[in-house]
């Protein structure tokens, strides 16, 4: 299973925001998608979920032209979001925040216990409001609300943002175990460190351009490129 | 009679008001809740209810049928209002409320044209009287507060406990996240218009046994759920009660004690200080 895109332009306005964005993520894979600040990262994730139309290009679910599905068609097609911000839905429960995404493909307890299991400090909280929580549980039920979802994609946008030292690494062991479940996984995240640890492949994008791919070891011996693409000195 | 006798007429009167404006608000306060926007058409929908009920009534001779009749023709005007007015507008702000008002001026002038003038009588379906020791009152109008409120508990029911709730719930606070979990956010949007507008055109068939259908009739319904609403806390239901209670008890106390000018005026002034104190209402921003 592969979700691809191909030579996608996305546009807020007349202002063009991707330029031939192509980029693909198979079935049990981790890629990252890096980038300074505007370089189009959420733009990328928001078009992938319909939520902003290319104008032109292709976004693929194996043979699925997503293009042609309406926004709220595309969750139930396999692919879940984890929003910039967590945006949980905040006057609505943990329980009914996690039943959004159950909903999504029809789940039941068979799919929440296991997310619970990820996330056992939910399953203390369930009739509390979403947004009474800290931003650290905030984070995790964000995750687990995707989860819930039963995804075969999962697009993180910013998932460590806020978060301590410790709560990003559990996070990351959490989308580890996601690729042992051959859940592949688009992760856009600041913390540099992070993606080279898990990710598979890491895709640098400027000015709404994917500039390279290239694989973490890569990286990692060339320091200058995170420096020019990311901004990050390592 | 006894101030303690007039006291009582007016709390019977006051709760039996209350409870049939919490139903007209409460669909003023969904369709604000959810789709953000401000329906001024809403007392139109409420007046076409009892329009309907007095066709139905008259023309098939019974009250019961109307009253399944009216929420159901008129929400399916407002859905055609949806998709034909308000969903190719976006559903903006602003332009929601010169496209309802628009609504109001034609569904007004429709029924004057096919209606007329007049006030019409509905006979209540059932008459008797419940005596107290001071004084008879209307056994209909005790069974309209007990409807009323058996149909604010299931729509507080089917908020707080359906799927379809929750799409609503979910979407008032974040339509795009709604969607990117498989809400589909232009049907919840029109189904809580024909909703609102089902809940205000039950609450006129209701009344009209009580006060004739008459093409103006809903001018008052719309701004006493107006002042439910902003007193209450945009888009919350359940200040949308409260307050609800609050207007219609003070208005039935006043109209009783003084007069029906008088409540009006006190309704009016109570959302100003209100609003003085506490600007977003009693509950505001939030839905259940």
């Amino acid at each position: 299973m592969r979700l691809a895109l191909e030579g996608v332009d996305c546009y807020y306005g007349e202002v063009q925001i991707l330029k031939e964005v192509s980029l693909h993520v198979d079935a049990g894979e981790i890629v990252g998608l890096l980038g300074r600040n505007g370089a189009g990262k959420t733009t990328t994730l928001r078009a992938i979920m319909g939520l902003v139309r290319p104008r032109s290009g292709t976004i693929r679910l194996d043979g699925t032209d997503l293009g042609r599905l309406r926004p709220h068609e595309i969750p139930g097609r396999g692919i879940a979001y984890v929003p910039q911000g967590r945006r949980l839905f905040p006057h609505l429960t943990v329980e009914e925040n996690l039943r959004m995404g159950l909903l999504v493909r029809g789940g039941g307890a068979d799919t929440l216990e296991p997310v619970l299991g990820l996330f056992p400090m939910l399953g203390e909280r369930l009739r509390q409001r979403a947004g009474t929580l800290s931003g650290g549980q905030q984070q995790m039920l964000a995750t687990a609300r995707a989860l819930c979802a039963r995804p075969e994609f999962l697009l993180l946008d910013e998932p460590g943002e806020g978060l301590m030292p410790t709560l990003v690494g559990r996070l990351l062991d959490t989308i580890v175990a996601l690729k042992a479940r051959r859940v592949g996984v688009l992760l856009v995240e600041q913390k540099v460190d992070a993606v080279l640890r898990v990710a598979d492949r890491v895709a640098l994008i400027e000015n709404g351009r994917i500039a390279r791919h290239a694989t973490p070891a890569e990286l990692a011996a060339e320091p200058e490129v995170l420096l020019r693409y990311v901004g990050v000195r390592r | 009679m006894s101030l303690g006798a007039h006291l009582f007429l007016a709390l019977l009167e006051g709760t039996v008001g209350a409870l049939v404006l919490a139903l007209t608000a409460l669909g003023l306060s969904l369709v604000f809740g959810v789709m953000r926007i401000v329906n001024v058409a809403h007392g139109a929908f409420f007046m076409l209810g009892a329009i309907v009920t007095w066709y139905v009534s008259t023309l098939l001779g019974s009250f019961l049928l109307a009253l399944v009749v009216a929420p159901l023709v008129v929400a399916a005007v407002a859905v055609v209002a949806d998709r034909l007015v308000l969903r190719p507008i976006g559903y903006e702000p602003e332009s929601t409320i010169v496209a309802t008002i628009g609504l109001l001026y034609i569904l007004e002038q429709v029924v004057l044209m096919v209606y007329g003038p007049y006030a019409r009588p509905v006979t209540a379906p059932i008459y008797f009287r419940v005596d107290f020791p001071w004084f008879g009152y209307s056994g209909y109008k005790l069974i309209v507060g007990v409807i009323a409120a058996i149909l604010l508990v299931a729509t507080w029911i089917a908020l707080a406990r359906t799927k379809l709730g929750l799409y609503m719930r979910a979407t008032q606070q974040d339509p795009e996240i709604a969607q990117a979990f498989a809400v589909p956010v232009g049907r919840v949007y029109t189904t809580a218009f024909g909703a609102g507008a089902g809940l205000a055109a039950v609450a006129g068939a209701l009344i009209v046994p009580i006060q004739q259908a008459h093409y103006l009739m809903g001018l008052d319904a719309l701004l006493l759920s107006f002042v439910v609403v902003i007193l209450g806390g945009l888009g919350s239901l359940r200040g949308t009660l409260v307050a609800a209670f609050v207007v219609g008890l003070s208005d039935g106390a006043v109209s009783v004690l003084f007069s029906p000018t008088l409540a009006k005026i006190v309704a009016t002034l109570l959302v100003g200080l209100v609003l003085a104190v506490r600007g977003r209402g009693l509950f505001g921003e939030e839905i259940a």
